[in-house]
């Protein structure tokens, strides 16, 4: 085996008193995948930001091609080749996909004409076909994230992280997304990857190290574990089955109905109901409308024609304001810039959407009704904080997920739609926020659940819609879940097996 | 019991000199500067001395608390001084008129009618607040020069009520200052206690998830640029209640001086965060650095250069003491 290009040793690091990292340790060849993998708070991100130059360890060595070296900044670890790819994008949303990928070294004098061709040649090395003159802003997240790839690549990266890439990629870029990978590492760059993906992890990795509680516990590799092993290292216990029977639901009366609801071109003649204690799935690739019809049914954007009905009283929906009345809570999927405010402490978080509950007849806050309510919500989703006075910011983001899930019990309207629920949430977190949905539905709530991780909606979904293109182009009950079914409806708008009922 | 500042953050078992001065940071400027003023001249102290300086920032304070409401939700607003001078010429003229309590409230409402359209701009039409309230500030002098047609309006007798009240005092306090008094309590009260302050500290923090919340955002926003202009007007009331005359040129530039009194009282001006008292502290820092340069005859130039210093030391303390390591 080759001599590790980089290594991390022994390194500490700790913020107030609390360790982030104990003594964890890291190598990874050349020409080599390597996935960090670990709860989250397990470290990953804080080592990776020691390797990025952002931190300075306490303790411990870090080795690059033999040589003990401290980094001095962002800068020096750019300049050694090494790059890291946040889960945060890191663009100027402003500017051009050109201007972006060139950003650290853009000429003194532009020239328009060679900027252009150039990005156009590293997009085209990455198989995608993104205008180097398009605004970052007008790109899909997916897109924006080739382009953080392509910045990374304009950089002779020797090594590149990826912390969480495909987390926001539908299943046909995540599938791309690692054949770039691949063509990384046949050219000799050490990719570290960090993923809760782990069927993702398992196809690509060479070595596997997980981390727990700031700590190295294994280095494996893929040929010699299991998944189930894997988890078992991460979470230091055996973790059983992740998703609650759905067959003890009990389904009651039909309480949403929408009718061919219309948005430009991005929805078009979406219809379906769902019933009360009803868990619904909308699948599909990013892009497909999937997020759209969430916010036209929430009121957040405004649908053109079409129309949808609560418990067969047709709604006004003009703004979310309306659905908030009539008992619709949306959990969006982007959880901290839509769904939580972040300064603000959990308390006011989880009232925001319900006020009237917690207000004396003079529109005075009731500070002790309040913190009964919500002491009592944060109890029962097992809300891991130091009180309920401290800031979202303070949370992991599997506790932020319950914070904007309690604000929804809160309000206990009729219909919940939960856009990416576990996005970026680490396995504990996710096997808890499966048991909230599934009280949700044992309450009698509609529930609407989007996700681009297809075991997820099989395992929690009493049907999925797959919808392509804005329209929902057919209905996958749980004898035929499978990644196939749903692919192939996705992408050819025809199920794979004939016998799978059609909508269109 | 909550506290009087808007963010409270769970203590920590060590003393964090950085924590302190972002919370108490005004505090301590304040108390300092008292001190200094205190050893700089023997007559800073004495009961005249202050509620002189009170009497001064009375109208600047009662447009911070405005201003704050506004920054809050992460806009700005610089037309408070022109609305005063607006509430001011309009005092003036609509007395002679109108009884002193028609006369009020009718310039309270048209300073907060100029605020409503500031808000309705910014609030549904989504204008950058800045340029709005630039051009507001400019339309309510203009408005304001009109009507008094660039020349001091004297009140005359039938405006005896409105000077009473400005040259008044009760237990040795003048009115101005008391009523800037009761309108911070009033604003703590709100912005600690009820859902509008609430609403608005979480707007500036994020305004789409409070709209995904069902709130009616636009609202809120156009609420806090209409008591902004109805708190303003009330400033160019009490401008006129102390000279006498209403003035088309009172508050020419204390928009500056309002804003810099919010953010000395540690408001951000990225929203959401912010308190009343130390808004107050802040006021209060911006009139006693006046007055103690007044008492120990610093030139009014230089005046203006150490105020400009006194806001970037202010900030420094405010960021804490991380900046330094760097």
């Amino acid at each position: 085996m080759s001599q590790s290009l980089i290594e991390l040793r022994g390194i500490t690091k700790s913020f107030g008193g609390i360790h982030a990292l104990n003594g964890a340790q890291l190598q990874a060849h050349a020409g080599e995948v390597h996935a960090l993998l670990g709860e989250n708070g397990a470290g990953k991100s804080t080592l990776m930001r020691v390797l990025g130059g952002e931190l300075q360890p306490d303790q411990g060595q870090l080795i690059i091609g033999g040589e003990v070296l401290s980094l001095k900044g962002p800068g020096d670890a750019m300049s050694r080749g090494i790059t890291i790819i946040h889960q945060e994008m890191a663009l100027a949303a402003d500017l051009t996909v050109a201007e972006n990928i060139f950003l650290y070294d853009l000429p003194r004098f532009i020239s328009w004409r060679k900027l252009r061709a150039r990005a156009r040649e590293i997009l085209d090395r990455l198989g995608f076909s993104i205008d180097p003159s398009a605004l970052v802003s007008d790109l899909s997240v997916a897109h924006q994230q080739v382009v953080e790839i392509a910045k990374a690549l304009s950089r002779q990266a020797r090594v590149i992280v990826f912390d969480e890439p495909t987390a926001v990629l539908s299943t046909q870029d995540a599938d791309r997304l690692l054949e770039i990978i691949d063509g990384l590492r046949k050219r000799g760059v050490a990719v570290i990857y960090i993923s809760h993906r782990l069927d993702e992890v398992f196809k690509i990795a060479d070595r596997m190290t997980v981390m727990k509680d700031g700590q190295w516990v294994a280095t494996v590799t893929p040929a010699d574990t299991c998944v189930s092993e894997v988890i078992r290292l991460m979470v230091g216990r055996p973790v059983d089955t992740l998703f609650c029977d759905r067959n003890a639901r009990q389904h009651g009366s039909e309480v949403l109905r929408v009718e061919n609801l219309n948005a430009s071109r991005k929805v078009r003649n979406v219809s379906f109901s769902v019933k009360a204690g009803e868990v619904l799935g909308l699948g599909g690739l990013v892009g497909s409308g999937r997020t759209e019809v969430a916010r036209l049914i929430f009121g957040a954007d405004r649908c053109e024609s079409g129309s949808v009905f609560l418990k067969g009283r047709k709604l006004k929906l003009r703004s979310p304001q309306d659905a908030v009345a009539a008992g619709i809570g949306l959990v969006p999927e982007d959880r901290k810039g839509q769904g939580v405010i972040l300064d603000m402490p959990i308390r006011a978080n989880v009232t925001m959407a319900n006020f009237s509950s917690v207000l004396n007849l003079f529109g005075f806050i009731q500070s002790d009704r309040e913190r009964g309510v919500v002491e009592k919500l944060a109890g029962q989703m097992r809300l891991k904080s130091s009180s309920i006075d401290a800031p979202v910011s303070s949370l992991s983001g599997g506790n932020q997920q319950k914070v904007v899930l309690a604000k929804w019990f809160h309000l206990g309207g009729d219909v919940i739609i939960l856009d990416e629920p576990t996005r970026g949430v680490d396995v504990g977190a996710k096997r808890e926020i499966y048991e909230l949905i599934e009280g949700l539905a044992a309450n009698g709530l509609a529930v609407i659940v989007i996700s681009s991780e297809h075991h997820e909606l099989f395992g929690l979904c009493d049907r999925v819609l797959v919808m392509s293109e804005g329209q929902i182009c057919g209905e996958l009950q749980p004898d035929h879940y499978s990644e196939e079914n749903l692919l192939s409806m996705a992408m050819t708008h025809r199920p794979a097996l004939s016998h799978v009922e059609i909508r269109t | 019991m909550t506290s009087l500042s808007v963010k409270t953050v769970p203590s920590k078992s060590k003393f964090d000199f950085g924590e302190f001065f972002r919370r108490y940071g005004t505090a301590v400027i304040f108390l300092l500067l008292v001190v200094c003023a205190t050893m700089l001249s023997s007559s800073f102290l004495s009961e005249r001395n202050i509620m002189n300086v009170l009497r001064q920032v009375s109208g600047t304070g009662i447009m911070a608390v405005g201003m704050l409401l506004v920054i809050l939700t992460r806009g700005i607003d610089l037309s408070v001084g022109s609305i005063a001078a607006l509430g001011s010429v309009l005092s003036a003229v609509i007395v002679a008129q109108y009884s002193t309590g028609a006369s009020i409230a009718m310039v309270i409402l048209a300073g907060a009618a100029c605020g409503m359209i500031s808000g309705v701009l910014v609030a549904y039409v989504r204008l950058q607040p800045f340029v709005m309230t630039l051009a507001m500030m400019a339309i309510a002098r203009g408005m304001a020069l009109i009507i008094s047609n660039g020349q001091p309006i004297m009140m005359g007798e039938r405006g005896d009520t409105i000077t009473d009240f400005g040259t008044s005092f009760v237990y040795g306090v003048p009115m101005p200052v008391l009523l800037m008094l009761g309108v911070f309590i009033v604003a703590a009260l709100v912005l600690n206690f009820t859902k509008f302050g609430r609403l608005i500290k979480a707007i500036g923090s994020n305004e789409e998830a409070v709209r995904l919340s069902g709130i009616p955002v636009a609202r809120y926003v156009l609420a806090v640029y209409a008591i902004s202009g109805a708190l303003a007007a009330v400033a160019g009331i009490i401008s006129t209640s102390r000279s006498g005359v209403g003035s088309a040129t009172v508050g020419v530039g204390s928009e500056l001086d309002v804003i810099a009194a919010v953010v000395i009282g540690g408001a951000s001006l990225m929203g959401g965060r912010g308190s009343v008292f130390n808004t107050l502290l802040g006021v209060l820092v911006f009139g006693v650095i006046g007055n103690i340069m007044n008492l120990i005859n610093v030139p009014g130039y230089h005046q203006q250069v150490f105020m400009g210093v006194i806001i970037v030391v202010a900030m420094l303390l405010q960021k804490g003491t991380g900046w330094l390591k760097r």
